[in-house]
């Protein structure tokens, strides 16, 4: 890092790490909550409550397998229901670690070090989570596996004209990267772990893990470059896989989804639910495990910038969408706007305006953006705006098609709700766990943050 | 520091990786092979039967028509097992007091229908009408294989969609004219024994195909190749 550029970004920001630390304090901090601190009660009761909502979700796709998807409010005309609106929620969630690791990392933003670490494990769970849905809403969700091309004896492939299947790829692919760049980052860490265990059964495990990482100067060369590969790869991810996603709805003649401005209006909606997961994650973990050193308000200011500029295009998106129901002159799309801000959904469209662009406002003011109770509130807000979105999208559409002889309403069943929190519980679960068993924080990047690391030449 | 793992491991893990691709690549292989097998088809398995019937003899042997005992293979979507007084047309004649016909003279007593084993059998997912084949000019043993030449019958075919779907997607190559769809002897044209359809010879498949598609006005590939053909 050059001196010019330490100069123009520094001065009056927040450190990235507070001042003091060494490489020996930064690993024995980051590792500790791993190796010695012992789980409180608090981690257990956490883990328990979403660990029995993640059964509820076992229950509940049980229950679906027996009976099939009409135990669902899905239905005609809305045959995209709950499945699909917590699809896209949690894939778009899934961009913000993406955003963090892999763009973050080619632009050289290192103040990213402290949060890329959870904010992959994010993206991991939140795919994890939106992959249940479309495997299930397929009705015999058993034979899902038809999705992929394989060869088979029906001597049939899958329509590869249908955005559908542009889907699966898009998801599997980044599933794939997001599994690999995360693993591919914690080999060192596993390292240091696997050194710093007492007992040889935990030393084996880690050791497994990191592949006889030794950390020669070979070992770092080539792991920087497949490092960075990754990262090359996993860039355009963050804009591909969103866009594959708004495909699924702009390709469909439905007014309310045949709009161009999907794709962008898609990943700057990704990213901005993204962010607001981060905060929503980072605050009570920085809060909890003492790590404010680490995550400072540098941290909180910056994703709060990044929440505030996504929340702009969205409303932009929206702006669009209005104009073009006015403006376009089809009577179809100028019901759908009419629908949406008279109709019998109404209110949870004006829910969603306040929440997705109202509210956020208050960004701008940077006492709220350094408040971490401030910011908590504000990223519950957004995540509840972003599921609003979807909801808005999938069901307002299709309920007022262009036959009045097609409309209906939807009503959301238990069997919804619970598939719904459960993945939030499976989410939360796996969150627990990683953060007792992996390093939450990337040791060996923080490390490399330190005035310790700086070559003089 | 004392090593955690022995030497060897090196070499186990590296082996590990290396095979793990080709064990799931072999898995793959072996369940695609498993799925066309007989093991799953059931082509060419000889199921039991209350009365060990030979279509070889009555078929190649006696000369008798398929349509002498399945009746409405030609009007319907079901080819039709005989009723039990098929069978006594003859049988009350003739081997009148063979031990191994005494289901079927039981059953001609009783009134009770024989309970045969479906030997060739669609999922019911699937819609197939026998009539719409015959009509367009595909033989019995293009399907069925050689019956006339089937002690105890079989299925000749897997009866797996990439089947069905190899002669929907080139119905010509199977095509006959229509007077010799019952034939089991039939023979795909050559030039040593040409096949003459309307006071023309044709000397190959292809162009007796072509002509045969036209002349029986089959619809176009993409019509017969849609879900909704089999799947209603």
């Amino acid at each position: 890092m050059s001196e010019q550029y330490k100069s123009s970004t520094e001065l009056e920001r927040a450190p990235v790490i507070e001042p003091g630390h060494t490489f020996g304090t930064v690993t024995e901090k980051i590792s500790a909550i791993v190796l010695t601190r012992p789980a409180t009660n608090g981690w257990f009761i956490g883990f328990g409550i979403a660990f029995m909502m993640t059964m509820m979700l076992l229950f509940a796709l049980g229950y679906l397998f027996l009976k099939g998807t009409g135990i669902w409010g899905v239905t005609i005309p809305i045959g995209w229901g709950f499945a699909i609106v917590n699809f896209v929620w949690w894939i778009g969630i899934g961009h913000a670690g993406t955003l963090i690791s892999a763009i973050l990392l080619l632009l050289r933003q290192t103040w990213r070090n402290s949060i890329n670490r959870f904010a992959e494990a994010m993206t991991l769970f939140a795919v994890a989570a939106a992959g249940v849905f479309p495997a299930v809403h397929v009705g015999r969700p058993w034979l899902a596996y038809w999705l992929f091309p394989y060869p088979n004896t029906m001597r049939v492939w899958p329509q590869f004209r249908s955005p559908l299947m542009w889907d699966v790829f898009a998801v599997s692919t980044y599933a794939t990267i997001s599994a690999l760049f995360w693993f591919t980052g914690l080999i060192p860490d596993f390292a240091t772990l696997r050194d710093r265990s007492e007992k040889r059964w935990i030393k084996m495990v880690y050791g497994m893990l990191s592949f006889g990482w030794r950390g020669s100067a070979r070992h770092w060369h080539r792991y920087e470059t497949m490092y960075l590969l990754l990262a090359g790869l996993a860039t355009p991810l963050v804009l591909s896989v969103h866009t594959v996603v708004s495909f699924d709805f702009a390709v469909g003649i439905v007014p309310g989804w045949h709009t161009t401005i999907f794709p962008p209006y898609f990943v700057a909606g990704a990213i901005y639910s993204g962010f607001a997961m981060v905060l929503m994650l980072a605050i009570p973990i920085r809060k909890i495990y003492g790590l404010e050193d680490f995550i400072t308000e540098r941290h909180l200011q910056n994703s709060a910038k990044v929440m505030l500029a996504t929340g702009l295009i969205v409303a932009y998106g929206y702006g669009i969408e209005a104009f073009m129901g006015w403006y376009g002159g089809d009577p179809y799309d100028a019901f759908t706007l009419w629908n949406r801000l008279h109709g019998p959904y109404a209110f949870w469209y004006w829910s969603l305006l306040s929440c997705n662009i109202f509210i956020p406002q208050v960004l701008w003011i940077r006492k709220l953006r350094t408040n971490p109770i401030a910011l908590f509130f504000v990223s519950l807000v957004v995540l509840v705006g972003m599921w609003l979105e979807r909801f808005i999208i999938v069901v307002v559409s299709l309920h007022r098609d262009f036959l009045n002889s097609s409309w209906g309403m939807y009503y959301p069943t238990r069997w919804d709700y619970m598939t719904y929190f459960g993945t939030i519980g499976m989410f939360l679960a796996a969150m627990f766990l990683f953060l007792r068993f992996l390093p939450a924080i990337s040791i060996f990047e923080m490390r490399t943050l330190l005035p310790e690391a700086e070559v003089k030449e | 520091m004392s090593q955690i793992f022995h030497r060897s491991t090196n070499t186990l893990s590296r082996a590990t990786i290396f095979g793990a691709v080709f064990i799931v690549a072999a898995l793959g292989g072996v369940a695609y092979i498993v799925q066309g097998s007989p093991f799953v088809t059931y082509a060419g398995v000889r199921k039991p039967q209350p009365v060990p019937f030979s279509h070889q003899h009555h078929v190649a042997g006696l000369g008798i028509d398929c349509r002498y005992c399945h009746t409405s293979v030609e009007t319907s979507s079901f080819a039709g097992i005989p009723p039990t007084k098929t069978c006594m047309n003859c049988h009350s004649q003739i081997w009148t007091n063979a031990q191994l016909l005494e289901p079927v003279r039981a059953s001609y007593r009783s009134g009770e229908s024989l309970q045969w084993t479906r030997v060739n059998q669609l999922p019911d997912f699937v819609y197939f009408n026998h009539s719409i084949h015959v009509t367009k000019g595909v033989g019995c043993n293009t399907c069925h294989g050689p019956v006339d030449q089937m002690p105890l019958m079989y299925q000749q075919e897997s009866l797996q969609m990439e089947w069905c779907l190899g002669c929907h997607r080139d119905p010509g190559k199977n095509l006959r004219p229509r007077d010799q769809v019952f034939n089991m002897r039939y023979q795909q044209p050559s030039s040593a024994r040409p096949v003459s359809v309307d006071g023309q010879e044709y000397t190959d498949q292809g162009a007796l195909g072509a002509a045969l598609v036209k002349k029986h006005k089959v619809r176009s590939v993409m019509d017969i190749t849609t879900c909704s053909t089999c799947h209603r």
